[in-house]
């Protein structure tokens, strides 16, 4: 339990340094060690550069029996039928994609900031209780949820539209309870100060808090960017034009509708995959932090 | 932002700091103030999770199809039908229920032990580090479509790489990865560990680097051996994490769907079909709503009863006076 504050608390950027053991590794162990991980990164990475590598390949090609790690043909012809096609708008997917991850992680971190930091500083009737039922449905496996969810967003008229992606998954139970780790973890004297000074409590919250507070929400953000970017069987029953598909959803139907057009296939989850890695090659150090601050809530 | 008029006691505010464990005041806020702090998130969390908890409850209690208008009284109808083996339903929700054991049982040792593995390889500052940890991790951002969609391509019983490169080192090259038992399962769990080793991974790391090195000093001049080491100071120092990914790996995996979907489609057979993907399908496919809402309950409750164990068994054999 207490790992999570130590964890938490004023946040390092710093990459993490793993326990000195002595010093001396002895070669033959570095040389071992360094095969596995190479051996590691082989697998890791050849599955897909194939990927990208058959993206431009022909439909022929695509399907040779022998693998083409260099297209024998190299072509675009993939890219043009996904990019030309109304049936399969990839880049409207993408366009959907990008816009319910970013309003989903805006409207979890303002409404878990909000919520946390009155559960971490403030006294009132029905604390713990709030408190308790929040913590409580961390437990409860999200699989209870859909088919009731799927009845009250009908009842609201957003069957098939970006706001059934959108609302409903950030009710963020796990971003209260971070968020609240992280406010009770930070020093209280500039709160005091700032109370003396005359400020009241949306404007404590406001401009001394947040500031201070910038790479937890940082963190949570990108973390519910994530989970929302990958959502796949939520997406997949409540959204059916194709218009308003996410990616992982669109990339599904897809699939159905090529059963074995893999040079296409593979076209469309380059497509799909290319948004979240250039992120992730840009903030890489950022995300694997940021996800493995989330272990240490045990 | 008014009711700053409601002053916190007098002596507080000319000491403000360091109240060693005293009581709250409210000074950031009392009366109304923390409700309307908390009203956004509340309402969201009412609306999408209270609510829907309890009208699941309702649902599962009626013969609900979403496409009629009349959705009679059903009493405990629904869940006597996924235990009957002669009705609709029955069977199929226990080849469901079979698969999902099936995946976890089979996914969950992997994804505790192979990632730990990983970890402690990693567990030390060497060139390249940051660089391996990178890429191992790569595959759990793009995410269950992306690489559903990917592997669905390279286990293609016909043209797909992996038979190609076993028949070149001389093993079957004509297995049928996506249509047969039990390969089909040993791909759902090879592509499984494949897409979220390196989350695991990440975590225990994590874990791994908050055990206080003076521990392993210490183990060493008491003349522990590496294995010692693991058993008596790893072991120990990583419970809490190793807990959790115990947990959240078990309800990851009880969860599988996108996998089956994009990959086996449930072939052969509806075999692969997991619990999740056969709820879904009834419910928001087949609109029987009502008899979905049953068996998420019934996969629920399984699933807060294994938690439950696991966090037990955790428990019990934690030494007294374990420091962090």
């Amino acid at each position: 339990m207490t790992t999570f504050v130590e964890g938490t608390a004023p946040v390092t950027d710093n990459p993490p340094e793993g326990p000195r053991r002595g010093g001396r590794p002895g070669r033959a162990k570095r040389i071992v060690q360094y095969a596995v991980l190479i051996v590691l990164t082989i697998l890791f990475l050849s599955p897909l550069i194939y990927m990208a590598v058959t993206s431009f390949k022909t439909q022929a090609d695509a399907i040779s029996p022998e693998p083409q790690w260099i297209p024998a043909n190299p072509t675009t012809s993939a890219y043009d039928v996904m990019l030309g096609s109304d049936d399969t708008p990839v880049l409207r997917w993408a366009f959907n994609s990008v816009l319910a991850a970013t309003a989903q992680a805006l409207l979890v971190v303002a409404t878990a900031a909000l919520a946390a930091y009155a559960l971490a500083r403030m006294d009132f009737r029905g604390k713990r209780l709030i408190f308790g039922t929040i913590v409580a449905t961390l437990f409860v496996p999200a699989v209870i949820l859909i088919i009731p969810n799927y009845i009250i967003i009908s009842e609201f008229a957003w069957l098939d539209s970006l706001t059934a992606v959108i609302v409903p998954g950030a009710a963020s139970a796990f971003g209260v309870f971070f968020l609240r780790q992280f406010f009770t973890s930070l020093p209280e004297e500039l709160e005091e100060a700032a109370y003396v000074d005359g400020a009241g409590p949306f404007r404590i919250f406001w401009s001394v808090v947040l500031p201070l507070s910038k790479p937890a929400l940082a963190t949570l953000a990108l973390l519910a960017f994530l989970t929302n970017w990958n959502d796949f069987l939520w997406p997949l029953y409540v959204l059916f034009s194709a218009e308003q598909q996410t990616l992982p959803a669109g990339l599904a139907t897809l699939q159905n509708a090529n059963a074995v057009r893999y040079d296409l296939l593979m076209a469309g989850a380059m497509i799909a995959a290319l948004p979240v890695l250039l992120l992730y090659l840009a903030a890489q150090r950022f995300v694997i932090e940021g996800v493995s601050r989330t272990g240490l809530k045990g | 932002m008014a009711t700053v008029e409601t002053l916190p006691t007098g002596q507080d505010t000319l000491q403000p700091v360091r109240r060693e464990g005293g009581k709250r005041t409210s000074r950031y806020g009392g009366g109304w103030v923390p409700y309307l702090f908390l009203l956004p998130y509340l309402a969201l969390f009412t609306t999408f999770v209270l609510v829907p908890i309890v009208l699941g409850i309702w649902i599962s209690l009626h013969t609900w199809d979403f496409t009629l208008p009349r959705k009679p009284w059903a009493g405990l109808g629904n869940y006597k039908d996924l235990f009957d083996s002669s009705s609709v339903v029955g069977p199929d929700f226990i080849r469901a229920m079979k698969a999902t054991a099936i995946f976890t049982v089979a996914s969950v040792p992997l994804l505790v032990v192979i990632p730990l593995a990983v970890a402690l390889l990693m567990n030390a500052k060497f060139p390249g580090r940051n660089l391996f940890r990178a890429v191992y991790f790569a595959p759990y951002v793009l995410g269950v479509a992306v690489i559903g969609v990917l592997w669905r391509y390279l286990l293609d019983n016909n043209v797909g790489l992996v038979n190609n490169y076993l028949g070149k080192i001389g093993l079957p090259d004509d297995i049928a990865w996506t249509t047969s038992t039990p390969a089909a399962w040993v791909a759902l769990v090879g592509v499984t560990v494949w897409w979220t080793l390196g989350f695991n991974a990440v975590i225990y790391l994590a874990g791994l680097q908050d055990i206080a090195p003076e521990l392993y000093e210490a183990a060493k001049i008491d003349g522990a051996n590496g294995w010692q080491r693991f058993r008596n100071v790893t072991l120990p120092g990583l419970r809490p994490v190793l807990m959790f990914v115990v947990i959240t790996t078990i309800i990851a995996s009880a969860n599988m769907f996108g996998q089956s979907y994009l990959i086996t489609q449930g072939a052969p057979g509806n075999e692969t079909r997991t619990a999740i993907y056969y709820i879904a399908d009834t419910g928001l496919k087949n609109f029987d709503m009502g008899r979905a809402a049953a068996m998420s309950f019934v996969l629920t409750v399984c699933l807060l009863l294994l938690s439950a164990v696991v966090m037990l068994a955790f428990r019990e054999r934690k030494p007294k006076g374990l420091a962090s």
